[in-house]
């Protein structure tokens, strides 16, 4: 089975539109003025500082962190409000849930269940939200956990997993809801070098064989130049500047992003 | 020594105090479940009863809950005495303050990474709670809960005050039977007697949490993401 | 809340004048229950270390027959040893007044849990020490008394205090043996008088006004000054 089978259609010509999204945190403007737009099936990966804000974009995409104002729509629809006799209210747990069940996450810290299986891992929500019965649920983890790698290990607790591997089995978890758009937080951050390589194929396997949304916050700038189709450098709470790979990677603009370039390919 | 039907006698108490504290201990359970979880409702006023109940239940202890319920209540709602009930809801309110807090500490001991993931699968927030709270939490809570069970075993010795026929209530029946008997027990023997059974029986506690420990923890709790 | 009950049932109705007739001697009674739970602790807190340093001995029956002892006290009711104290140790020569059974009671059984409190004091003050003292060549009593003991006292005072608190809802149990106190004190109002609601409302309300601010303002020390060290 390939990842593209997995996918839903779009209904709009932008997937993912962030505007005017300001988040203030005590003292700190997070995020200021923010305006984004990613495009159905495009893969924007996002770099920066620590302390940029671009951890936060996608948290406040996947409502784990709500902004201060703005607006987020996915496709089409609006995540934080909805229309009211062609006014935006506020909305309700209920509509956020409806329009939050076309993104996905995956975590720097994998986030596992530790008391499931990796099958029973990928078999929750699916159960749960979609409403899969059991042997669907089953049939669609132990096709995914196939796909990144991990046949032999579906029944095998995170505890006893490598940290490439629990990973993989957070990929296929967050797969296995049909996302529209998936976030892929620093997801090789926290693995040991020799295992990052696993996950990374992993991604380039979802990013080229399919039409999956996807916005990375990474380090990973080899990924970034094979995989992506845009790259955002971020810095103090907005985008500073954008462009192909080839560009900001090889022809930064500012200086910032080149001293940031500098200091990451570096090591 | 105590002869075979002293012996009996207090063997028929034991058999109360369990009785007393396997009842009192599900209602304390229950009451621990329901307040433990409402101290963390987003919910304000779900919060304040919660705290309510917890410093109430708590400050006023056992034996003062065990009195007024046994001797107050009845002549407040106008119904006979009913000394048993009263002594084990008493009981199970008090664990249940105590309870409580163990609730609260188990869940919030569950890393945020797992709500978040939670969130991130939009499971709603009963499912959560359900599916990927509780099970883990309930490991934490385990150790800690066993001691307040062996506390509240050890408190049903109080309800011999109110007049019942536990462990200790049949062990001061005993001593008071010295005087009439013709071969009376020393009182070493009476009291050290039932001191060794509460031993026994905390002791019996003690193992039961710790194989429950083992069995829901299970291979998976050496490592919490 | 007890007081909107009042007119719940018929033929019972809160009788304030007679509550207020018994408040003084229910007070005295409480400041009896204070009383028992401060020397109480004293009592526990000195035995507590004094336990604490017979399970750290070298000697293995010294050390071992001190944790059976800890063991089989803290796995046994207050109340039955306040018994065995009060009527088995006359036996042996020994006879306390019960309000001396009482603390002495309260002060063996809570000086097993303080012990366990300074036990891991002492166990968390770091290696390092012993082997500044050791390196020093300082006499055991001075490593004990000026760099292990002002080290290890301060972690358990948190922990003494919840203790206090604890002491303080277990000490009403001396009425089992005549020992004064609060539910003492509310008892023989109500056997007396036959009206036994205001004597345990009038008791609890008592009760409750000292225990609850105690227990905040552990709570508080516990915050301010407590786990600080490692």
């Amino acid at each position: 089975m390939a990842i593209s089978e997995a996918e839903p259609i779009p209904t709009s010509d932008v997937m993912v539109r962030m505007r005017g999204i300001n988040l203030i945190y005590g003292e700190n403007h997070v995020l200021r003025d923010l305006d984004l737009e990613v495009a159905p099936g495009e893969k924007v990966v996002i770099i920066g500082p620590s302390g940029s804000g671009k951890t936060t974009i996608l948290r406040v995409i996947m409502t784990l962190a709500r902004p201060t104002s703005g607006t987020v729509e996915i496709d089409g629809r609006h995540l934080y409000h909805h229309e009211k006799s062609g006014d935006l209210v506020a909305a309700g747990e209920k509509h956020i849930r409806e329009v939050r069940s076309d993104i996905s996450m995956v975590f720097q810290h994998f986030n596992l269940f530790p008391h499931m299986s990796a099958i029973e891992n990928t078999m929750l929500a699916p159960i749960k939200v979609l409403g899969l019965s059991k042997e669907e649920a089953r049939q669609r983890g132990a096709d995914l956990l196939k796909v990144v790698g991990l046949a032999a290990k579906i029944d095998n607790y995170p505890a006893e997993l490598s940290g490439g591997q629990k990973q993989r089995v957070a990929i296929a978890r967050a797969l296995a809801m049909r996302p529209k758009v998936m976030l892929f937080d620093e997801v090789t951050s926290a693995l040991d070098p020799e295992l990052v390589g696993e996950v990374l194929a992993v991604l380039k396997d979802i990013a080229q064989s399919g039409t999956m949304t996807m916005m990375l916050v990474t380090h990973e700038m080899g990924f970034a130049r094979e995989a992506a189709d845009r790259v955002l450098m971020f810095d103090h709470g907005n985008v500073l500047e954008e462009g192909t790979p080839e560009k900001i990677l090889h022809q930064p603009e500012h200086e910032r992003t080149k001293a940031f370039l500098r200091a990451v390919l570096a090591h | 020594m105590l002869s075979g039907g002293q012996l009996q006698v207090l063997v028929e108490g034991a058999w109360f105090t369990v009785q007393v504290f396997l009842l009192a201990a599900a209602l304390g359970t229950v009451l621990s479940l329901i307040f433990g979880i409402a101290g963390l409702s987003e919910n304000r006023v779900f919060r304040g009863i919660s705290r309510v109940y917890v410093e109430v239940a708590r400050g006023a202890s056992a034996i003062v809950l065990v009195f007024f319920a046994a001797f107050a209540v009845p002549i407040i709602l106008g119904i006979p005495p009913q000394i048993f009930a009263a002594a084990v809801i008493a009981l199970g309110v008090n664990m249940g303050g105590y309870g409580a807090e163990v609730v609260r500490a188990g869940i919030q001991s569950v890393s945020r990474g797992q709500t978040e993931a939670s969130i991130a699968l939009n499971l709603t927030a009963r499912d959560r709670l359900r599916h990927v709270t509780l099970p883990q939490a309930i490991v934490v809570m385990i150790p800690p809960y066993g001691n307040l069970s062996i506390e509240v075993m050890k408190g049903t010795a109080l309800v011999s005050l109110v007049g019942l026929a536990d462990l200790t209530g049949e062990a001061q029946n005993l001593r008071v039977q010295r005087a009439i008997l013709a071969d009376p027990p020393t009182s070493a023997a009476i009291f050290g007697t039932a001191l060794i059974a509460y031993f026994v029986l905390s002791q019996v506690i003690a193992l039961f949490f710790r194989w429950l420990e083992r069995r829901v923890g299970g291979s998976w709790y050496k490592e919490r993401a | 809340m007890r007081v909107i009950f009042a007119q719940v049932s018929d033929g019972w109705q809160w009788d304030m004048e007679y509550a207020l007739e018994i408040l003084p001697a229910i007070a005295r009674g409480l400041w009896q229950t204070v009383q028992a739970t401060i020397i109480g602790i004293t009592i526990g807190m000195v035995l507590g270390l004094v336990l604490a340093l017979l399970r750290r001995s070298p000697s293995r029956v010294v050390s071992w027959s001190t944790a059976a002892v800890i063991e089989f006290v803290r796995g046994t009711p207050l109340l039955v040893q306040l018994f065995f104290i009060f009527f088995v140790l006359p036996n042996f020569g020994l006879t306390l007044s019960p309000f001396v059974t009482l603390v002495v009671g309260l002060g063996l059984h809570y000086g097993t849990y303080t012990s366990e409190s300074y036990r891991a004091g002492i166990d968390n003050v770091e290696r390092g020490q012993w082997e500044a003292s050791t390196a020093l060549n300082l006499p055991s009593t001075t490593t004990w008394t000026r760099v292990i003991l002002p080290q290890a006292i301060p972690t358990v005072i948190p922990a003494l205090g919840n203790y206090l608190v604890a002491m303080f809802k277990d000490a009403p149990l001396g009425m089992g043996i005549a020992a004064g106190g609060v539910l003492l004190a509310a008892q023989s109002a109500a056997s007396r008088s036959f009206q036994p609601v205001e004597p345990y409302t009038v008791m609890g309300l008592l009760f409750l006004a000292v225990s609850i601010p105690a227990a905040l303002f552990v709570r508080y020390l516990e915050k301010r000054y407590g786990y600080q060290r490692g």
